[in-house]
């Protein structure tokens, strides 16, 4: 018994160490959203194919659905976009959110590089943003056809992304759909 | 005058040094309706904690969401909301993390009562440890034989 308290010190290090070792491999940069199973925010804006058009959070409703927020100063909006083109309606409808953005450019960007999105709201102030907690573009949310939100994704998204993240996702809301 | 000059030099080079521990605030150029609400804004934004930079404040961050984070606290203030509500609002967009001293819920209750815990393990250590000694001392008393010895010992070394 004696002899092995000696070896607590060394338990006590390993197990430290084991904490910090985990702590290596933290995600640090994602934070866990209190929007999820909450509708998605109200909002009413005008979209950048239609800016007289106004739309709302029941324009989104309907069916499952992707809600992308991009910019053009975005770099890894960039980054994202060709995969998003490859899923886009193929897939699952993609909506957009032009947070903080130049509509101008934003418009330019669609018609350089595809338009993946069925509309894109024109959040120019960030307001939605805000009520969407978006804080650091490119973010992407799942939402049922009920227009309630299931999953975020922050950051870009990939097949990587896609195939093991989202995909699944998208397929367990099919399935709770065809039960109910 | 050289003197002089290399005062001089001396005073800017303990300014540079300096520079970097002044406390950095963002400064907008808001104004206040009066000096309380002033103090509330800067409380508030002192107490968010930006959600992109995560360890500076809203009010110390110049990242673009701490930007949009103190306009809405001021916008708010302005609005006559009260601190309260305005916690509630960023604790619905970005969640606990945006709190720098988190709300007491399920999932804090380790952080909050975590030292208190250890705290008290400690003691619980420490009154173990004290109290096996004493009960050492009184169970290991010295046999006559020793007792003899130390007499002995004791005498053989008196100072005399």
């Amino acid at each position: 018994m004696q002899r092995l308290k000696l070896f607590l010190p060394l338990v006590m290090f390993v197990v430290l160490a084991g904490f910090l070792f985990v702590g290596l491999f933290l995600d640090k940069q994602t934070l866990p959203s209190p929007l999820l199973d909450e509708p998605f925010p109200a909002f009413n804006l005008a979209t950048l194919n239609a800016p007289d058009v106004m739309v709302s959070e029941h324009d989104l409703k309907g069916n499952i659905a992707l809600v992308n927020v991009w910019a053009t100063w975005c770099t890894s909006c960039r980054a994202e976009h060709p995969q998003l083109l490859a899923i886009a309606d193929k897939e699952i409808p993609i909506y957009g959110v032009n947070y903080k953005d130049d509509s101008e450019d934003a418009r330019r960007w669609l018609q350089e590089f595809g338009d993946p999105y069925r509309f894109s709201v024109m959040d120019v102030k960030g307001r939605l943003g805000l009520d969407l907690g978006v804080y650091g573009a490119p973010e992407t949310y799942l939402m049922d056809a009920r227009g309630v939100i299931r999953y975020k994704h922050v950051g870009v998204v990939d097949v990587r992304v896609w195939k093991d993240i989202l995909k699944p996702q998208v397929e367990m809301l099919k399935q709770e759909a065809a039960e109910s | 005058m050289i003197m002089m000059i290399f005062m001089r030099r001396a005073v800017l080079l303990m300014v540079l040094l300096l520079l970097p521990m002044a406390t950095v605030a963002y400064i907008d150029a808001w104004t206040f309706d009066d000096p309380a609400q002033s103090d509330r804004y800067r409380a508030l934004t002192e107490e968010l904690r930006c959600p992109k930079c995560q360890n500076q404040t809203v009010a110390e961050s110049n990242a673009p969401i701490a930007n949009d984070l103190r306009a809405e606290v001021y916008r708010m203030l302005q609005a006559g909301q009260s601190n309260e509500q305005i916690v509630n609002f960023m604790l619905d967009r970005y969640g606990d993390f945006v709190l720098y001293k988190p709300r007491l819920s399920m999932g804090t209750l380790l952080l909050w009562f975590g030292p208190i815990l250890f705290l008290f393990a400690g003691g619980v250590t420490l009154v173990m440890i004290l109290r096996r000694n004493r009960q050492e001392v009184v169970a290991e008393g010295l046999s006559s034989n020793e007792k003899i010895r130390l007499k002995q010992l004791l005498e053989g070394h008196k100072p005399s």
